[in-house]
């Protein structure tokens, strides 16, 4: 709100800075004169300041030439992160005050090299890329969102695997001061989410820190969230706090919740129904017309190959 | 309790009319929300979702209707149930054209499919199909052609689309059912009322059938 307020947009490429000297600022920022600054401000103004994030890469990976990106407001004025309230705009009003700094990610189970990793030590050693994904709700809207991130493959292979490491299980902060709707037993609280490994390794599958060529705001999972674009949002588990190498297929939230209504897999399948509302069309956000809701979300190129032989409509 | 003695002037030419206005007020909020693109991301949705809220809240309303006056005696309350529990079908309609013309844009074989296969839309026509009786038979005339009883009869249809509204809601919810739970509380408030004043006493009964005679 007070510095470096830009209009929402890409990053040109004539903006890039050079990552060293963008790493070099931000170790200057999170020094002394970086935590006066944020002591000297109310939490919330902290937070909720949009930041732009420096040295991303744009990429390849688009939607069709009919599609166009869903406003910024939409982006982050929409959304569902129940641990800030139920409704859709509730995380956007109640998630300022999520604290993302300092901030790390405790990486464990079958892997050579386990570890809690502070957040800017996680993302320092990679190139972050602007991917536009499709973002599909189980819900039946959907988005196009540029996202900034870096591709989860990259990241499992730091911490070497082992043969045991068959899913990858993800857990969101536990902090009902920080979560406010974590004080409700609605939902048995973490957020817990997971993939295949397979799934996991997928070159689509995407560990966001930003948007829009932005930090990641608080309400959309900052400081690190998952994006796996074939997959309903609810896959897309947000402020991560735990990676876990597991042998053994982990729980989900929503499918602890309602399994009858949320499998583990929750692949965008036109042709499998929610049991309450038909997944065949979707609403874009922004857009009158439903849209047909394409299969693996118009990813099918991409990853139909990990699912063949499965029945989707059992494994739904 | 002595029942509220308001002058018949101020009841037909100023309360009455200020209180249809008011129950405009939700169309006009959702009017401005348009215009000023003021409804969020998902206009549309949120009209869907603002005129259910309005019917049930509308149906709540007329319902309380005669379990106010049975606990307050204030029998001018009576002269609104008609107009509220018409505002109630009037929000009912417009939540399903709401469904049916934007979120749907008419794609009928989907819309048809969809109160076919979906329990909680199904439960949602149900509803509709209550209320479409009461809105035709709200006339004097109707009243009169019906006979009291029957016209009484017919109405504690009321009460089965209230219960389906909140039914419909409970279920289209995905996780935070505490507020289709404070209806269903609400509904289940003002039925309990109206039996256990039916059981102790017998005053206060519903006034049309007498005024239908008198007609
Ligand atoms: C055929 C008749 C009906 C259909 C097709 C229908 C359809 C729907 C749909 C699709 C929604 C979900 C909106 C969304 O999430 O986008 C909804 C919500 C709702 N409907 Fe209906 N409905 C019908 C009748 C009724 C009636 C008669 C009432 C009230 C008496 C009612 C009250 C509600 C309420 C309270 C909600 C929840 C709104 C919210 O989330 O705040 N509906 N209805």
């Amino acid at each position: 709100m007070l510095i470096g307020k830009i209009a929402p947009g890409g990053v040109r490429n004539s903006e890039i800075t050079p990552r060293s000297v963008y790493l070099n600022r931000r170790h200057f920022m999170q020094g002394t004169a970086g935590a006066i600054a944020l002591a000297a401000l109310p939490a919330s103004a902290a937070t909720n300041e949009r930041k732009k994030l420096e040295g991303v890469v744009k990429t390849n990976f688009e939607v069709s030439p009919d599609e166009s990106l869903t406003k910024y407001d939409s982006v982050t004025g929409y959304n569902n992160f129940y641990e800030f309230g139920f409704d859709k705009d509730d995380p956007k009003a109640n998630a300022g005050n999520l604290r993302t700094r300092p901030w790390t990610v405790k990486v464990d189970g079958h892997v050579a090299k386990p570890g809690t990793v502070d957040i800017d030590d996680l993302i320092k050693p990679h190139r972050l890329e602007e991917r536009v994904y499709r973002h599909r709700c189980v819900e039946a809207w959907s988005m196009v969102v540029p996202w900034v991130g870096i591709p989860l493959k990259d990241i499992v292979e730091r911490f070497e695997p082992t043969s045991s490491a068959k899913y990858v299980a993800f857990q969101t902060l536990l902090d009902p001061e920080q979560m406010p709707a974590q004080k409700r037993s609605s939902i048995n609280w973490p957020y817990v989410e997971g993939l295949r490994i397979d799934e996991a390794v997928n070159p689509l599958t995407l560990m966001v820190v930003g948007l829009y060529g932005e930090v990641l705001p608080n309400q959309n999972g900052a400081p690190l969230r998952l994006v796996a674009p074939w997959k309903y949002g609810f896959k897309g588990i947000k402020s991560i706090v735990g990676i876990r190498f597991v042998e053994q297929l982990p729980p989900t939230t929503w499918n602890l919740l309602q399994p009858r209504e949320y499998g583990f897999y929750a692949n965008v399948n036109p042709k499998v129904d929610h049991p309450r509302w038909s997944q065949a069309t979707e609403r874009r956000i922004g857009e009158f017309r439903r849209r047909d809701t394409l299969m693996f979300n118009g990813y099918a190129e991409q990853v139909a190959s990990l699912y063949a032989g499965m029945d989707l409509a059992e494994n739904y | 309790m002595s029942s509220m003695r308001i002058p018949e002037f101020w009841l037909a030419c100023v309360i009455k009319p200020s209180v249809f206005l008011a129950s405009l007020l939700p169309l006009a909020w959702l009017a401005w929300g348009w215009s000023t693109d003021g409804l969020g991301a998902n206009p549309i949705e949120a009209t869907t979702r603002f005129l259910g809220d309005w019917a049930l809240r509308f149906l709540l309303i007329a319902l309380a209707v005669t379990p106010v006056r049975m606990l307050t005696a204030w029998n001018c309350l009576a002269r609104f149930r008609r107009m509220l529990g018409l505002f109630a079908f009037a929000y009912a309609v417009l939540h399903l054209l709401s469904y049916i013309g934007l979120d749907q844009f008419f794609a009928w074989a989907t819309i048809w499919a969809e109160i076919v296969k979906r329990t909680y839309i199904t439960i949602g026509m149900l509803a509709v199909l209550c209320l479409i009786p009461l809105a035709l038979t709200s006339t004097k005339g109707m009243v009169r052609r019906l006979g009291g009883k029957r016209w009484q009869k017919l109405h504690r249809l009321a009460y089965v689309a209230g219960v389906a509204g909140v039914i419909h809601f409970y279920m289209m919810v995905k996780a935070d059912v505490r507020e289709p739970l404070i209806y269903g509380a609400i509904l289940t408030a003002l039925f309990s009322i109206r039996l256990w004043n039916g059981r102790t006493r017998q005053v206060a009964r519903p006034s049309v059938a007498r005024k239908a005679k008198r007609a």
